[in-house]
């Protein structure tokens, strides 16, 4: 034992200074040429800075909404809602989900809303929506701006992101975008 | 096709693809053969060892190597435990963060130096920047420790007969610098610049577009989450792990990070193949494992495309499948594939919470660490898979008549005890614990209503779930339970330290015993190993030692939980 105990000393130090530092500074060194100097991908928008991964709260109906977040949309930290697929507690906030749409949304039939427009994701902060997710609501987006339901479909679409290399992947629409280029359209 | 199953296709054609060529090159880093790396690595070694003291040269029987083992994670782990318990007041802590509990800190500092990363904490509050940098160095050498035993494993392997079997530092030293070190280096840079952060700024405050105050965690995240999945570790940088925006931005760095979980577990194979120069045995272990792995992840990736019934039932749209805690970018495929992957392997990173998933894909999961060799953690997946051949051997031995003989060499009382007791030390671990939670629960619902976040079979699954993830090393969980407890810290903390030393000591001795044994050559009346037939033996043993033993258990939890879903 005591013959692997200096040994076993030096060669944590040396470890710590090249894995904890060394590697680490030299990823940080290059990561400065990265998008932002490393410090997460930004949208800036009249003069405000949003960082583009990160979803926002969108409550007021003339957006489209992101979908529900278990952490109330606060990046200081993160996390999903954890609840099980049979809980009944779970099962009755998406009832809620699902009639708090309805009311918000006239003229929507109950199975054209996709599932996860009324379900929480991982994190808490999933920038993104499915294309489904942002169809059904243009009608109420048009209707509440007074702009052709065709323009903002016509958004919708531009703003598809399609998957990785059109072969692999979910089609999605980053919900931040969008509402800027909404905002944009006058 | 669906782009969905496409992308997952993918990821596991490409991991295959590029493990062939990393075993080679492992098993090169390994014989100590010449490598196109050397002009960078030989002379950053020779600084290693000669800093440390270390004569590389120095062979090892296999209780020196243990001991070398033992004595340097000791240490690993009181480093650990100071550095948790003072972070508050030392440097790099812009958030102004905490030090840790004495119980959490003993479960965190375990779960780090054992492999498991098993987080009773949030990475955003729970840790300064020198907390998370502590742990990033443990997720590299605790790696490199898995990595080095194995070698020392298949050094045992070769048929001469000897008791010396190279040395341990000069496989830690080579498994860190040479095989995890570079791989971390692309994987953090492809992170860095798709959007993965890599600052030591401490939180950012932005105003949303309508107007609300929030704050944005970021920190040194891309070199942190690259060594995460590389080393089957998986202890995520921000609480939800790779489910987090920042942690995994997009598809591309999704592939990156699911290829990396297989990476080094299916290279380690080949890597055994080249070095014994048994290529037929590797593919043989290789097909096994693929087998189950295929058992687990099918019927995952099928149910959670088909969503929660009873959603389907409220009468909404389902096609992008159960949609509870994942993330739109990475789709229900994607979630389901990683978290099969994540399992197998005792990575036990996320990218979707499986608290939220359908009971079967949860089950899977279970297994998938009950099981823990199909490819496994980094060297011990091999390691516990070695435990399920010899144990075959000596069963088919039986039933043909002939001596029970593994490459070679004879497999007697001693070697057959060993085996059993590290086979039969997981399923003890896992159901043991459980049950003690169990009771104390359901002693006392009220005291300990805080665990369960979940009511019925589901709690009893997150219970479960939480002591199989830490005797498999595993360190995913479903998360809906709240650990940060004395009792839960201990309990986890204890398992993990036994589920990961003892079978590493049991393989070791068996393989040390057996390559000081005396050589036998091949006859006609060797039983085979590097056959289809000897394949189908492993896989019954596993299914029979491994699965079996889990049955009634998962009854109770997830299969009861299905029944009333479907």
């Amino acid at each position: 034992m005591k013959e692997h105990i200096f040994p076993a000393v030096k060669l944590t130090l040396i470890c710590l200074i090249f894995f904890s530092g060394i590697y680490t500074a030299v990823i940080l060194g290059i990561a400065q040429f990265a998008p932002n100097n490393g410090k997460g991908e930004i949208i800036t928008h009249n003069g405000k800075i949003f960082y583009a991964n990160i979803a926002q709260n969108f409550s007021d109906d003339k957006y489209f909404s992101s979908r529900p977040s278990a952490c109330g949309y606060n990046a200081a930290g993160s996390g999903g809602s954890n609840k099980g697929p049979s809980n009944p507690d779970y099962l009755a906030e998406v009832q809620g989900r699902i009639d708090t749409f309805m009311v918000h949304n006239p003229g929507i039939d109950k199975s054209q809303i996709p599932s996860d427009l009324v379900t929480a994701s991982g994190a808490g902060l999933d920038p993104d929506i499915s294309v489904q997710s942002a169809n059904v609501q243009v009608k109420r987006i048009a209707r509440i701006r007074g702009i052709a339901e065709g323009n903002i479909q016509q958004l919708v679409l531009s703003n598809t992101e399609k998957p990785l290399l059109g072969l692999f992947g979910t089609e999605k629409i980053n919900v931040l975008k969008l509402n800027i280029e909404l905002d944009n359209l006058k | 096709m669906n782009t969905e199953i496409l992308g997952v296709v993918l990821m596991y054609g490409l991991v295959v693809a590029l493990a062939i060529p990393l075993g080679r090159y492992i098993g090169k880093v390994f014989s100590n053969e010449k490598t196109w790396l050397d002009k960078v690595f030989n002379p950053l070694d020779k600084l290693f060892y000669k800093l440390s003291g270390i004569d590389p040269s120095k062979e090892m029987n296999w209780k020196q190597h243990l001991l070398a083992l033992l004595t340097i994670n000791m240490f690993w782990f009181l480093i650990c435990m100071f550095v948790l318990m003072d972070m508050g007041w030392l440097p790099l802590n812009p958030d102004g963060n905490p030090s840790m509990s004495p119980d959490l800190a003993f479960n965190t500092s375990v779960s780090f130096v054992t492999n498991t990363n098993l987080q009773h904490y949030s990475g955003e509050t729970g840790l300064s920047y020198l907390g998370q940098l502590i742990l990033m160095l443990w997720q590299f050498i605790s790696a490199g420790t898995g990595i080095a035993i194995c070698a020392v494993v298949f050094m045992a392997m070769k048929e001469k007969t000897t008791d010396k079997l190279g040395n341990f530092y000069n496989f830690f030293v080579r498994s860190s610098t040479r095989i995890l070190f570079p791989l971390a280096s692309v994987v953090a840079l492809i992170l860095a610049f798709n959007g993965s952060p890599m600052t030591f700024e401490g939180k950012d405050t932005m105003i949303t577009m309508q107007g609300d105050t929030v704050q944005v965690s970021r920190g040194p995240v891309a070199a942190f989450v690259a060594i995460k999945q590389l080393g089957t570790n998986g202890g995520g940088f921000y609480g939800p792990n790779s489910a987090h925006p920042l942690e995994n931005p997009d598809y591309l760095t999704n592939i990156v990070e699911t290829v990396s979980i297989f990476l080094i577990p299916i290279a380690m194979i080949f890597a055994m193949g080249f070095v014994l120069k048994r290529k037929k045995l590797a593919w043989t272990i290789f097909g096994v494992m693929t087998i189950g792995f295929l058992c687990l992840v099918v019927p995952s990736v099928y149910y959670e495309m088909n969503g929660n019934p009873a959603i389907s039932k409220m009468g909404i749209m389902q096609n992008m499948g159960s949609m509870e805690g994942k993330e739109v970018r990475f789709g229900s495929a994607a979630s389901a594939y990683w978290a099969i992957n994540t399992t197998v392997t005792s990575n036990g990173s996320v990218n979707a919470m499986h608290d939220s998933m359908t009971p079967l894909t949860g089950m899977f999961a279970m297994l998938g660490m009950m099981i823990n060799s199909f490819y496994g953690g980094v060297g011990v997946g091999f390691l516990n898979f070695y435990i399920f051949i010899i144990l075959a051997v000596f069963i088919s031995g039986l039933m043909v008549g002939r001596t029970p003989e593994f490459l070679g060499k004879k497999i007697e009382a001693k070697e057959m005890k060993i085996a059993m007791i590290i086979a039969l030390l997981h399923p003890f671990l896992i159901l043991v614990s459980t049950a003690l939670s169990s009771h104390l629960y359901a002693q006392n619902p009220t005291e300990y209503a805080g665990w369960l976040a979940n009511p019925g079979n589901h709690g009893f699954s997150e219970m479960l779930y939480e002591f199989t993830s830490s005797s498999a090393n595993n360190g995913s969980g479903f998360e809906g339970l709240g650990d940060n407890t004395p009792f839960w810290n201990i309990a986890c903390g204890l398992v993990m330290l036994l589920a990961r030393f003892l079978p590493i000591i049991g393989p070791v001795a068996i393989a040390g015993i057996l390559a000081s044994k005396k050589y036998i050559p091949e006859s006609a009346g060797t039983l085979k190993t590097d056959t289809g037939t000897f394949g189908l033996m492993v896989f019954a043993v596993i299914f029979i030692v491994a699965a079996l033993a889990f049955l009634p258990a998962l009854t109770l939890g997830p299969i009861a939980e299905y029944f009333s879903l479907y």
